[in-house]
Protein backbone atom coordinates (compact mmCIF):
# COMPACT_ATOMS: atom_id res chain seq x y z
CA UNK A 1 0.00 0.00 0.00
CA UNK A 2 1.38 3.36 -0.95
CA UNK A 3 -0.32 5.90 1.28
CA UNK A 4 -3.66 5.70 3.02
CA UNK A 5 -6.11 8.35 1.78
CA UNK A 6 -7.19 11.03 4.24
CA UNK A 7 -10.81 12.02 4.69
CA UNK A 8 -10.22 15.71 3.97
CA UNK A 9 -8.31 14.97 0.76
CA UNK A 10 -10.80 12.51 -0.70
CA UNK A 11 -13.40 13.90 -3.11
CA UNK A 12 -16.63 12.45 -4.43
CA UNK A 13 -15.79 11.07 -7.86
CA UNK A 14 -12.25 10.04 -6.96
CA UNK A 15 -11.41 6.73 -8.57
CA UNK A 16 -9.45 3.82 -7.16
CA UNK A 17 -6.83 2.33 -9.44
CA UNK A 18 -8.62 -0.54 -11.25
CA UNK A 19 -7.44 -4.13 -11.00
CA UNK A 20 -7.45 -6.16 -14.23
CA UNK A 21 -7.53 -9.83 -13.34
CA UNK A 22 -6.16 -12.80 -15.24
CA UNK A 23 -8.89 -14.78 -17.04
CA UNK A 24 -11.03 -16.87 -14.67
CA UNK A 25 -9.75 -20.45 -14.83
CA UNK A 26 -11.21 -23.79 -13.80
CA UNK A 27 -8.23 -24.18 -11.50
CA UNK A 28 -9.13 -20.94 -9.72
CA UNK A 29 -12.70 -22.19 -9.22
CA UNK A 30 -11.39 -25.43 -7.74
CA UNK A 31 -9.15 -23.51 -5.35
CA UNK A 32 -12.03 -21.25 -4.36
CA UNK A 33 -14.32 -24.25 -3.81
CA UNK A 34 -11.86 -25.51 -1.19
CA UNK A 35 -10.82 -22.15 0.20
CA UNK A 36 -14.33 -20.80 0.66
CA UNK A 37 -16.08 -23.99 1.69
CA UNK A 38 -18.68 -23.41 -1.05
CA UNK A 39 -18.78 -26.93 -2.44
CA UNK A 40 -21.64 -26.40 -4.88
CA UNK A 41 -20.62 -28.66 -7.82
CA UNK A 42 -22.12 -26.21 -10.32
CA UNK A 43 -18.83 -24.24 -10.13
CA UNK A 44 -16.42 -27.12 -10.67
CA UNK A 45 -18.27 -30.05 -12.30
CA UNK A 46 -19.28 -29.40 -15.91
CA UNK A 47 -21.50 -32.49 -16.02
CA UNK A 48 -23.47 -31.17 -13.06
CA UNK A 49 -23.67 -27.66 -14.57
CA UNK A 50 -25.02 -29.02 -17.86
CA UNK A 51 -27.59 -31.13 -16.05
CA UNK A 52 -29.00 -27.91 -14.63
CA UNK A 53 -29.11 -26.11 -17.96
CA UNK A 54 -25.81 -24.23 -18.01
CA UNK A 55 -23.33 -24.42 -20.90
CA UNK A 56 -20.37 -24.70 -18.56
CA UNK A 57 -19.31 -24.17 -14.96
CA UNK A 58 -19.23 -20.56 -13.79
CA UNK A 59 -17.52 -18.59 -11.07
CA UNK A 60 -18.82 -18.43 -7.53
CA UNK A 61 -20.43 -15.03 -6.96
CA UNK A 62 -18.43 -14.80 -3.77
CA UNK A 63 -15.16 -15.22 -5.70
CA UNK A 64 -15.99 -12.03 -7.56
CA UNK A 65 -17.06 -10.37 -4.32
CA UNK A 66 -13.60 -11.21 -3.00
CA UNK A 67 -12.25 -9.11 -5.90
CA UNK A 68 -14.35 -6.21 -4.60
CA UNK A 69 -12.73 -6.79 -1.21
CA UNK A 70 -9.32 -6.70 -2.87
CA UNK A 71 -9.84 -3.32 -4.49
CA UNK A 72 -11.15 -1.82 -1.25
CA UNK A 73 -8.18 -3.14 0.76
CA UNK A 74 -5.82 -1.93 -1.97
CA UNK A 75 -7.09 1.58 -1.12
CA UNK A 76 -7.35 1.43 2.68
CA UNK A 77 -6.12 -1.07 5.28
CA UNK A 78 -8.67 -3.75 6.03
CA UNK A 79 -9.16 -2.56 9.60
CA UNK A 80 -10.79 0.59 8.16
CA UNK A 81 -13.40 -1.33 6.16
CA UNK A 82 -16.85 -1.02 7.74
CA UNK A 83 -19.07 -2.56 5.12
CA UNK A 84 -19.06 -4.35 1.78
CA UNK A 85 -22.08 -5.40 -0.22
CA UNK A 86 -23.03 -6.33 -3.74
CA UNK A 87 -25.68 -7.44 -6.16
CA UNK A 88 -24.63 -10.23 -8.49
CA UNK A 89 -25.90 -8.91 -11.81
CA UNK A 90 -24.63 -11.44 -14.32
CA UNK A 91 -22.77 -14.74 -14.43
CA UNK A 92 -18.98 -14.83 -14.65
CA UNK A 93 -17.83 -17.62 -16.97
CA UNK A 94 -14.53 -19.46 -17.24
CA UNK A 95 -12.23 -17.35 -19.43
CA UNK A 96 -13.89 -14.05 -18.56
CA UNK A 97 -11.49 -11.19 -17.97
CA UNK A 98 -12.75 -9.13 -15.06
CA UNK A 99 -11.81 -5.55 -14.29
CA UNK A 100 -12.47 -4.37 -10.75
CA UNK A 101 -13.10 -0.67 -10.30
CA UNK A 102 -14.16 1.67 -7.56
CA UNK A 103 -14.98 5.30 -6.96
CA UNK A 104 -16.00 7.58 -4.12
CA UNK A 105 -19.72 8.29 -4.01
CA UNK A 106 -20.13 10.01 -0.66
CA UNK A 107 -18.58 11.34 2.51
CA UNK A 108 -20.30 11.50 5.88
CA UNK A 109 -19.81 11.23 9.61
CA UNK A 110 -21.54 8.58 11.69
CA UNK A 111 -20.86 6.84 15.00
CA UNK A 112 -18.00 9.25 15.62
CA UNK A 113 -16.20 8.17 12.46
CA UNK A 114 -15.46 9.87 9.17
CA UNK A 115 -16.90 7.54 6.57
CA UNK A 116 -16.44 7.36 2.83
CA UNK A 117 -18.88 5.45 0.64
CA UNK A 118 -17.60 3.74 -2.46
CA UNK A 119 -19.17 2.21 -5.52
CA UNK A 120 -17.24 -0.92 -6.44
CA UNK A 121 -17.90 -3.21 -9.34
CA UNK A 122 -16.68 -6.04 -11.50
CA UNK A 123 -17.00 -5.66 -15.25
CA UNK A 124 -16.31 -8.32 -17.87
CA UNK A 125 -14.45 -8.05 -21.18
CA UNK A 126 -17.71 -7.08 -22.94
CA UNK A 127 -18.25 -4.10 -20.69
CA UNK A 128 -21.05 -5.81 -18.77
CA UNK A 129 -21.13 -5.40 -15.00
CA UNK A 130 -21.10 -8.74 -13.23
CA UNK A 131 -21.19 -7.25 -9.75
CA UNK A 132 -22.53 -3.87 -8.68
CA UNK A 133 -21.44 -3.26 -5.14
CA UNK A 134 -20.71 -0.70 -2.52
CA UNK A 135 -18.35 -0.33 0.38
CA UNK A 136 -17.95 1.92 3.38
CA UNK A 137 -14.57 2.74 4.85
CA UNK A 138 -13.50 4.89 7.78
CA UNK A 139 -10.77 7.44 7.10
CA UNK A 140 -8.71 9.54 9.47
CA UNK B 1 -42.29 -25.38 -7.28
CA UNK B 2 -43.35 -22.96 -4.61
CA UNK B 3 -41.46 -22.00 -1.48
CA UNK B 4 -43.21 -21.97 1.86
CA UNK B 5 -43.42 -18.42 3.18
CA UNK B 6 -44.15 -19.82 6.62
CA UNK B 7 -40.40 -20.51 6.80
CA UNK B 8 -39.80 -16.77 7.19
CA UNK B 9 -38.40 -16.35 10.68
CA UNK B 10 -36.86 -19.81 10.83
CA UNK B 11 -33.68 -19.71 12.86
CA UNK B 12 -30.96 -22.28 12.29
CA UNK B 13 -28.97 -24.03 14.98
CA UNK B 14 -25.84 -21.97 15.73
CA UNK B 15 -22.40 -23.46 15.19
CA UNK B 16 -18.88 -22.41 16.14
CA UNK B 17 -15.81 -22.59 13.94
CA UNK B 18 -12.19 -21.57 14.44
CA UNK B 19 -10.53 -19.19 11.95
CA UNK B 20 -7.54 -21.09 10.55
CA UNK B 21 -4.35 -19.67 9.01
CA UNK B 22 -4.01 -22.46 6.44
CA UNK B 23 -7.50 -21.96 5.13
CA UNK B 24 -6.99 -18.19 4.82
CA UNK B 25 -3.83 -18.95 2.85
CA UNK B 26 -5.78 -21.16 0.43
CA UNK B 27 -8.56 -18.55 0.21
CA UNK B 28 -6.02 -15.84 -0.67
CA UNK B 29 -4.40 -18.05 -3.30
CA UNK B 30 -7.83 -18.60 -4.88
CA UNK B 31 -8.75 -14.91 -4.99
CA UNK B 32 -5.27 -13.71 -6.04
CA UNK B 33 -4.72 -11.73 -2.83
CA UNK B 34 -0.99 -11.26 -2.28
CA UNK B 35 -0.85 -8.89 0.69
CA UNK B 36 1.56 -10.55 3.15
CA UNK B 37 -0.60 -9.63 6.15
CA UNK B 38 -2.90 -12.53 5.26
CA UNK B 39 -0.16 -15.16 5.37
CA UNK B 40 2.65 -13.80 7.55
CA UNK B 41 1.99 -13.06 11.20
CA UNK B 42 4.96 -10.70 11.44
CA UNK B 43 3.69 -8.66 8.48
CA UNK B 44 0.22 -8.53 10.05
CA UNK B 45 1.62 -7.30 13.36
CA UNK B 46 3.81 -4.74 11.60
CA UNK B 47 0.62 -3.41 10.00
CA UNK B 48 -1.12 -3.04 13.34
CA UNK B 49 -3.10 -6.30 13.51
CA UNK B 50 -3.11 -8.57 16.57
CA UNK B 51 -2.29 -11.46 14.26
CA UNK B 52 -3.29 -12.51 10.73
CA UNK B 53 -6.70 -10.96 9.89
CA UNK B 54 -9.37 -12.71 7.85
CA UNK B 55 -9.89 -10.95 4.48
CA UNK B 56 -13.23 -9.10 4.19
CA UNK B 57 -15.12 -11.80 2.31
CA UNK B 58 -13.45 -14.66 4.16
CA UNK B 59 -16.53 -14.48 6.38
CA UNK B 60 -18.22 -16.61 3.71
CA UNK B 61 -15.76 -19.40 4.53
CA UNK B 62 -16.64 -18.96 8.20
CA UNK B 63 -20.38 -19.19 7.61
CA UNK B 64 -19.90 -22.07 5.14
CA UNK B 65 -18.14 -24.14 7.81
CA UNK B 66 -21.46 -25.29 9.22
CA UNK B 67 -21.30 -28.98 10.23
CA UNK B 68 -24.93 -29.09 9.14
CA UNK B 69 -23.97 -27.71 5.70
CA UNK B 70 -26.81 -27.16 3.25
CA UNK B 71 -29.37 -26.53 5.97
CA UNK B 72 -31.08 -23.71 4.08
CA UNK B 73 -31.56 -25.85 0.97
CA UNK B 74 -32.89 -28.75 3.02
CA UNK B 75 -35.26 -26.40 4.82
CA UNK B 76 -36.53 -25.08 1.47
CA UNK B 77 -36.39 -28.52 -0.16
CA UNK B 78 -34.47 -27.05 -3.10
CA UNK B 79 -31.79 -28.72 -5.21
CA UNK B 80 -28.37 -27.01 -5.06
CA UNK B 81 -28.22 -26.90 -8.87
CA UNK B 82 -31.15 -24.48 -8.94
CA UNK B 83 -29.72 -21.71 -6.80
CA UNK B 84 -27.87 -18.53 -7.69
CA UNK B 85 -26.47 -15.87 -5.41
CA UNK B 86 -28.49 -12.68 -5.70
CA UNK B 87 -26.93 -10.35 -3.17
CA UNK B 88 -24.48 -10.38 -0.29
CA UNK B 89 -23.78 -7.67 2.27
CA UNK B 90 -21.38 -7.55 5.18
CA UNK B 91 -21.28 -5.13 8.06
CA UNK B 92 -17.94 -5.28 9.88
CA UNK B 93 -18.18 -4.40 13.55
CA UNK B 94 -14.84 -5.77 14.81
CA UNK B 95 -11.86 -7.46 13.20
CA UNK B 96 -11.74 -11.25 12.84
CA UNK B 97 -8.35 -12.90 13.24
CA UNK B 98 -6.73 -16.32 13.01
CA UNK B 99 -7.54 -18.28 16.15
CA UNK B 100 -10.88 -16.58 16.77
CA UNK B 101 -13.75 -18.93 17.49
CA UNK B 102 -16.73 -17.53 15.63
CA UNK B 103 -20.29 -18.55 16.39
CA UNK B 104 -22.69 -18.12 13.48
CA UNK B 105 -26.44 -18.11 13.54
CA UNK B 106 -28.53 -17.74 10.42
CA UNK B 107 -32.16 -16.69 10.19
CA UNK B 108 -34.53 -16.59 7.22
CA UNK B 109 -35.87 -13.04 7.00
CA UNK B 110 -37.86 -13.01 3.76
CA UNK B 111 -39.16 -15.26 0.99
CA UNK B 112 -40.76 -13.84 -2.15
CA UNK B 113 -41.11 -14.55 -5.85
CA UNK B 114 -40.80 -12.57 -9.07
CA UNK B 115 -41.72 -13.16 -12.70
CA UNK B 116 -44.86 -15.07 -11.77
CA UNK B 117 -43.00 -17.54 -9.61
CA UNK B 118 -40.23 -18.27 -12.12
CA UNK B 119 -37.69 -17.00 -9.60
CA UNK B 120 -37.85 -17.20 -5.83
CA UNK B 121 -35.78 -15.10 -3.47
CA UNK B 122 -34.77 -16.13 0.02
CA UNK B 123 -33.19 -13.46 2.21
CA UNK B 124 -31.29 -14.51 5.29
CA UNK B 125 -29.21 -12.81 7.95
CA UNK B 126 -26.34 -14.29 9.89
CA UNK B 127 -24.83 -12.91 13.06
CA UNK B 128 -21.19 -13.69 13.75
CA UNK B 129 -19.96 -13.47 17.33
CA UNK B 130 -16.47 -14.08 18.64
CA UNK B 131 -15.35 -16.18 21.61
CA UNK B 132 -16.18 -13.33 24.00
CA UNK B 133 -19.74 -13.10 22.71
CA UNK B 134 -19.07 -9.82 20.92
CA UNK B 135 -20.91 -9.29 17.63
CA UNK B 136 -18.11 -8.97 15.05
CA UNK B 137 -20.09 -8.97 11.80
CA UNK B 138 -23.51 -9.24 10.27
CA UNK B 139 -24.04 -10.95 6.94
CA UNK B 140 -27.12 -10.58 4.76
CA UNK B 141 -27.59 -12.73 1.71
CA UNK B 142 -30.19 -13.28 -0.95
CA UNK B 143 -30.37 -16.72 -2.52
CA UNK B 144 -32.20 -16.95 -5.84
CA UNK B 145 -33.97 -20.20 -6.66
CA UNK B 146 -34.73 -20.94 -10.31
CA UNK B 147 -38.12 -22.61 -10.53
CA UNK B 148 -37.62 -25.80 -12.58
CA UNK B 149 -41.35 -25.78 -13.39
CA UNK B 150 -41.28 -22.30 -14.92
CA UNK B 151 -42.48 -22.29 -18.52
CA UNK B 152 -44.03 -25.77 -18.20
CA UNK B 153 -47.76 -26.25 -18.59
Amino acid sequence: MTSVPKFDQVKVGDEIKPIVLPPISRHQLALYCGGSGDHNPIHVDIDFAKKFGFKDVFAHGMLSMAFLGRIVTSWVPQKQVRGLGTRFTSITWVGDVITVSGKVTGKREANGEKLVDLEVKCTNQNGQDTLQGNATVALA
Amino acid sequence: MQLDKKLIGHTFKPFTTTVEAGKIRLFCKAIGEENPIYVDEAAAKADGYRTIPAPPTYLTAVTNDDPDKGGLLRLLNVDIGLILHGEQHYEYLAPVHVGDKITCQQKVVDIYDKKGGALWFVASETELKDQTGKLVAKAKGITVVRNPDAGKK
